[in-house]
């Protein structure tokens, strides 16, 4: 069986044993749990859509997945963050939903996906994947000595790494199927 | 300072200082995101051809950081929203 996703009739389409389709049900979960949804809010708030926080997570993880917009404006960046990070918080949390509700719902099976459900899939790949990236501390040569098998690798480390590369090739294979669907290959 | 012909109907505002300089969108290198995804969303998000978007993408991952694109400041706002979406580490400021 090749491995990922294919290009198929203008969509992707991927075969998923049942243990990958259980490790992608949990870490859609996972950005289900980190990813909370926004506070109930207040008719005006509401209705002009703003929220409350205009602070910069202290948690790393969630930093990066909702970054300042402004690197050297504190302000300007509390200001953006007030009028979008509730959206963007919406905006994770359904693209994690759509993964959870697109796999087979026990064991692996066939997963078709539109244009619309490979981009939800793809950006929740990709929080995942920063979520991980981040807690496990990845930067180039962190990842380049695991990949040599060096020792200065924690091992509890090496299995979350085995689990980061794997989501990588996923998502790797995603991207690529996604261009042959458009017939961008050059 | 600009040498532009004051515009004196013009009530001043604390934004005049620097009217006329466009804002920028800009991309920041991280280890995580993928070479080809970031090639995908440049296309996808900007409507780049291929090569163009291969080209930015490389510019982030070598010199650490491009500018992906330009205009006010509201666009750039919507720009930078649309990137985090897609879990790019993107910033807005003023072009100086």
């Amino acid at each position: 069986m090749t491995f990922g996703f294919r290009a198929l009739g203008g969509g992707v389409v991927i075969d998923l044993d049942a243990d990958e389709a259980d490790i992608l049900r949990a870490m859609a979960g996972l950005v289900l749990d980190l990813v909370e949804a926004p506070p109930e809010k207040e008719e005006f708030e509401r209705i002009v859509g703003i929220g409350a926080n205009t602070e910069k997570p202290d948690d790393p993880v969630l930093a990066r997945l909702f970054p300042d917009a402004y690197g050297d404006d504190a302000g300007a960046a509390g200001d953006f963050r007030r009028y979008t990070e509730d959206g963007l918080r919406v905006h994770k949390r359904e693209n994690a939903r759509s993964l959870l509700d697109a796999l087979p719902d026990s064991g692996g099976g066939r997963v078709e996906l539109d244009l619309g459900g490979a981009h939800a899939w793809m950006k929740s790949l990709n929080d995942v994947r920063l979520a991980l990236g981040t807690r496990l501390g990845i930067d180039e040569e962190t990842h380049d000595a695991y990949l040599r098998g060096e020792d200065s690798v924690p091992e509890t480390d090496a299995a979350a790494m085995h689990l980061y590369d794997w989501l990588g090739m996923l998502q790797e294979s995603l991207v690529e199927a996604l261009f042959d669907a458009a017939g961008q290959q050059e | 300072m600009s040498t532009a012909p004051a515009d004196l109907e013009r009530p001043e505002t604390e934004e005049r200082a620097a009217p006329d300089l466009p804002w920028v969108t800009i991309v920041w290198n991280d280890p995580v995101n993928l070479m080809s995804y970031v090639t995908y969303v440049f296309q996808t998000v900007f409507g780049y051809p291929r090569s163009k978007a291969h080209q930015l993408m490389l510019d982030v991952h070598y010199k650490g950081r491009a500018v992906v694109s330009s205009g006010s400041r509201e666009e750039m706002e919507r720009d930078v929203a649309t990137l985090h979406e897609y879990g790019l580490w993107a910033t807005l400021q003023q072009d100086k």
